[in-house]
């Protein structure tokens, strides 16, 4: 019709096939779900892509290590020895082993978060979900997990404990479930919804245990703080010293985490419909399966492991809740979806995904980092350097089933015979 | 008219596609001011013609001459230079932009070299839109107007492109009746004003009512050329459809009992909320084979839909076995024991990402043996798989491989195997053998036939009227969202093309029984 316009003639007249169609389409994916996507991606790689996508990103990232003037080896090596890794050489001895070990069980720290709000990220992503609200649902479970263990001093411990850790998870799938719900009762996105949730959740967090906040420390009036947790809701540490930060047993429970979330996929009816919803919601509709259930139930699940992310941390290390925690430290949860993309969206890829963000924010922290090879303050941006890459090169799944699309077409022109070909000028 | 040279002539036009022949030396002229028909079934070759003078094919033999002037197009643009227009059934709107500016996108009048003249846009698409009686506001929304008033901002985007040549590909099939008729008033005026327009149709009346001459395509080749007045809708239901020997599927008279699947003066809207269902009612008992035949878009999807509950009726009743299932919704239809064999197996019958195992649990997932208690289990998903994909005879893979791994004939076998499989006591099977080749129709067609011999109740709904005689025990015609007539399975083709194209005779209507 127009010149440059909506039909490009040099493309394959796709909205004009022949009537009389000589080779049924079997193999066109008619506008894939970003599930069905990742599937493809699944196949086209394996577990090549994501170690690609990783490695790429580091490379990238040396050589801006290599632009301030720093050797990029050195620079890794230090990172790897910040995050404690270290310690799984047994030739490391002595006061370099202690400090492995310490460096080591902050990492275990910070994997614990991470694993969670990438599984947060990732059950949704398996029903056909983007779920950016990880942030409000984890601030929304350490709110609730910090008030509950607050309260009700009396109770035993592990009762306690139970209680807050229950309260947190289902505060989070409550935070969840709303964008989802939403997404299943009027169509609202589920991205726009959950960003939406983020700062409502900031907001809310902030004002609970910010100056004047009913949640805040009273006997503290000039620090936003909440009161801190009774001491038998401490989890206890398995690994360290509980009080220099060593490693408790919620390391064991996100473990545990990327377990429920495999069997609840793979062997379970509810994980079933899950995943058909997310590759095919129409054909899920119609073999009898509620698809606005599922979107539903999808996000509230997703939400319950950031929920529950939250407790953990409260009752692991952090004791008491700062308001930079709400605003800042939360945004930890962001990190999951980095985490969630680069493990493919498994327990497996997830675990290791996580090891790799937690080591690299632990290993670039200013505390970690030897200053001598690489300045720490530079350092954490190198963290977010990376992270942004694995994204970017995450994100390229479309370029590749783009290349892959043009392949195909080229095939099916070689495989017409010639005096039929379409002639392609202009 | 005579006497002129043609605006367009193609002369022997012949095209090949792998293993068919979309059209064989094609003749087709057309006349300054003419509305020339081109009338044929689904893949008579009708579109493939058209995208040939387009310039988005070449044809492999043949020419066209253009006032007299042989031309050889290698794309669209040049077409368009050319003076020829398309009107696609699919339309190529920019939603967000105004109607005046999807006119003139591409060719904008501009101002002092950069700037687009909004103004002098908006008053050339007003005059032509007031020449040609176009009744639509240049400056509105495109997404704020009616699909009939979308069509003909395409219209004036070829005319304002200095088109002297209008195609329209099944222009009517998105449209209502009423603007249909304001179409065909439109398309009156840009005769006067001496446009010449091919218009495509499988549809009988419309054909009789606005063209000149008619040319009926079949199989890729033109049957006649006739002028319009003096045709009638039987000759050309004949020569359209033709009398092809059919292949008979083996089966022995039907022994009907019960009812089993009602339907009650059943109205439902399409997705556009037109009235597509205006009160259809019809049974099809245990033991019989029901076809409902009728040209694509008559409601035949919106009753499969309100049958098998992915669509909530408006009015009226479907039972199932005497139980009123109306508005159930799936999961309850399934568990009533309504199959469904889709008609877009691979959006609605499969997931494709989904293993073979997967797909024929699709169903029966959340019940014994499958699962128990919420958990599946696999071996037993996996055994069932097995024994299906032997018993169906099933190509291509195991139980673990995925669905879209397999061809188009084996991924019906799996939804056919999934849906027989579970027993049901009524089978809803839409198009099922479109897209297959020979082999895979005769199975499709068998098991249909074994299921009825078996006593359950088949609507087979069908837009190949030879699946429909070959299959059926009784046919029923479904035209603008009624059943205009019940069938014997012994009418002769011609008879059901012109009752599927609104043509009917009513003494030749049974009494349903």
């Amino acid at each position: 019709m127009t010149d440059g316009g909506p039909i490009p003639p040099d493309i394959e007249p796709g909205p004009l096939p022949p009537d009389a169609e000589p080779v049924p389409p079997e193999d066109e994916e008619a506008a894939p779900t970003f599930a069905a996507r990742l599937a493809f991606m699944q196949r086209a790689g394996g577990i090549a892509v994501p170690i690609a996508t990783a490695l790429l990103a580091f490379a990238i990232a040396g050589l801006v290590v290599l632009a301030t003037g720093h050797s990029p080896l050195q620079t890794y090596k230090a990172i790897f020895d910040g995050a404690g890794l270290n310690w799984f050489f047994p030739w490391v001895h002595g006061a370099a082993r202690q400090t492995a070990a310490f460096n080591l069980q902050e990492t275990g720290l910070l994997l614990i978060p991470l694993i969670l709000t990438g599984l947060a990220v990732a059950f949704a992503f398996r029903c056909g979900l983007f779920n950016i609200g990880g942030q409000g649902q984890y601030i929304v479970g350490i709110v609730t997990g910090t008030q509950v263990a607050v309260w009700f001093q009396s109770l035993p411990g592990p009762v306690h404990i139970f209680l807050a850790v229950t309260a947190a998870t289902l505060a989070g799938a409550f935070w969840g479930g709303i964008a989802g719900f939403l997404r299943a009762a009027t169509g609202a996105h589920e991205v726009i919804s959950t960003i939406m949730l983020n700062w409502i959740a900031i907001w809310v967090g902030s004002y609970l245990i910010g100056f004047g906040g009913p949640f805040q420390d009273s006997s503290q009036p000039g620090v936003p703080v909440s009161r801190e947790i009774a001491q038998n809701t401490h989890l206890p540490v398995f690994w360290g010293s509980p009080l220099l930060q060593g490693l408790d047993i919620g390391f064991f429970v996100a473990l545990g985490m990327l377990v429920v979330y495999s069997v609840v996929l793979r062997r379970t009816t509810l994980g079933f419909e899950v995943r058909s919803v997310g590759f095919n919601p129409d054909a899920a509709r119609n073999a009898g399966i509620g698809v606005s259930r599922n979107y539903f139930l999808a996000m509230a699940i997703s939400g319950a492991f950031a929920g529950l992310a939250g407790a953990l941390d409260i009752l692991g290390w952090q004791f008491r809740l700062d308001v930079t925690t709400v605003q800042t430290a939360s945004q930890i949860a962001f990190t999951g979806i980095a985490v969630a993309l680069l493990g493919r969206n498994t327990a497996v890829g997830t675990f290791f995904s996580a090891l790799l963000f937690a080591s690299l924010i632990n290993g670039t922290s200013s505390r970690n980092l030897d200053p001598s090879v690489f300045p720490p303050e530079l350092a954490g941006n190198l963290t977010r350097i990376i992270q942004g890459l694995v994204v970017l090169f995450v994100g390229a799944d479309v370029l590749v089933l783009y290349i892959w699309n043009i392949r195909r077409k080229i095939r099916r022109r070689r495989a017409a015979p010639p005096p039929s070909t379409p002639v392609l000028t202009e | 008219m005579e006497d002129a040279t043609p605006v367009l002539e193609l002369r022997g036009i012949t095209k090949r596609f792998p293993g068919v022949l979309a059209n064989d030396s094609v003749d087709f002229d057309l006349q300054r001011g003419e509305i020339h028909a081109l009338l044929g079934e689904n893949g008579a070759g009708k579109s493939t013609l058209m995208n040939i003078l387009y310039g988005l094919y070449r044809p492999d033999e043949g020419e066209i001459l253009l006032q007299g002037r042989r031309v050889s197009f290698s794309s669209a643009k040049e077409a368009i230079e050319a003076g020829i227009g398309m009107v696609h059934q699919h339309f190529m709107l920019i939603p967000v932009m105004t109607v005046a500016e999807n006119v003139v996108l591409g060719t904008e009048p501009v101002r002092g070299g950069i700037f687009l003249d909004e103004r002098g846009a908006d008053k050339r698409v007003a005059d032509m839109a007031k020449t040609f009686n176009f009744a639509v506001d240049p400056e509105a929304l495109v997404e704020d107007i009616s699909v009939g008033q979308q069509q003909r901002v395409e219209i004036m985007k070829a005319l304002y492109r200095d088109a002297d040549l209008l195609i329209l590909d099944e222009p009517t099939a998105v449209l209502t009746p009423q603007e249909a008729s304001d179409l065909f008033e439109i398309l009156r005026t840009l005769r006067r004003e001496g446009i010449s327009i091919i218009f495509i149709s499988h549809k009988l009346n419309e054909v009789l009512e606005i063209a000149d001459r008619i040319t009926v395509l079949r199989r890729g080749k033109v049957v006649e050329t006739v002028p319009s007045a003096g045709a009638t809708q039987k000759a050309l239901a004949r020569a359209m459809v033709g009398r092809e020997v059919l292949l008979r599927v083996e089966k022995r008279p039907s022994a009907p009992g019960e009812p089993l699947l009602e339907i009650q003066d059943l109205h439902a809207e399409d997705d556009r909320e037109l009235e597509r269902l205006r009160g259809v009612s019809f049974n099809v008992c245990a033991g019989e084979i029901v076809g409902l035949a009728g040209v694509d878009g008559n409601g035949q999807t919106e009753l499969i839909e309100a049958i098998v509950g992915l669509r909530r009726p408006i009015g009226g009743r479907v039972l199932v076995a005497d139980r009123e299932v109306t508005s159930d919704g799936t999961r309850k239809l399934i568990d009533e024991g309504v199959g469904h064999i889709p008609e877009d197996r691979q959006k609605l019958g499969l997931v494709l990402d989904f293993s073979l195992a997967e797909n024929l649990a699709l169903h029966a997932y959340r019940k014994r043996p499958e699962s128990r208690f919420g958990w599946l289990l696999p071996r037993r998903i996996l055994a069932r798989a097995r024994k299906l994909i032997r018993e169906f005879d099933i190509r291509g893979g195991g139980p673990q491989t995925r669905a879209a791994a397999l061809s188009g004939g084996n991924q019906q076998k799996v939804v056919v195997a999934r849906e027989i499989s579970a027993e049901p006591r009524v089978l809803v099977a839409a198009q099922p053998t479109r897209g297959l080749d020979v082999g895979a129709i005769e199975y499709v067609h068998r098991r249909l036939v074994q299921e009825r011999d078996e006593g359950k109740a088949v609507l087979l709904v069908s837009l190949e009227l030879e699946e429909i005689r070959s299959l059926s025990d009784r046919i029923l015609v479904i035209y603008e969202g009624r059943i205009v007539g019940e069938y014997s399975s012994e009418t002769s083709e011609e008879e059901l093309g012109l009752a599927m194209t609104g043509g009917r005779h009513a003494e030749e209507t049974e009494v349903p029984a």
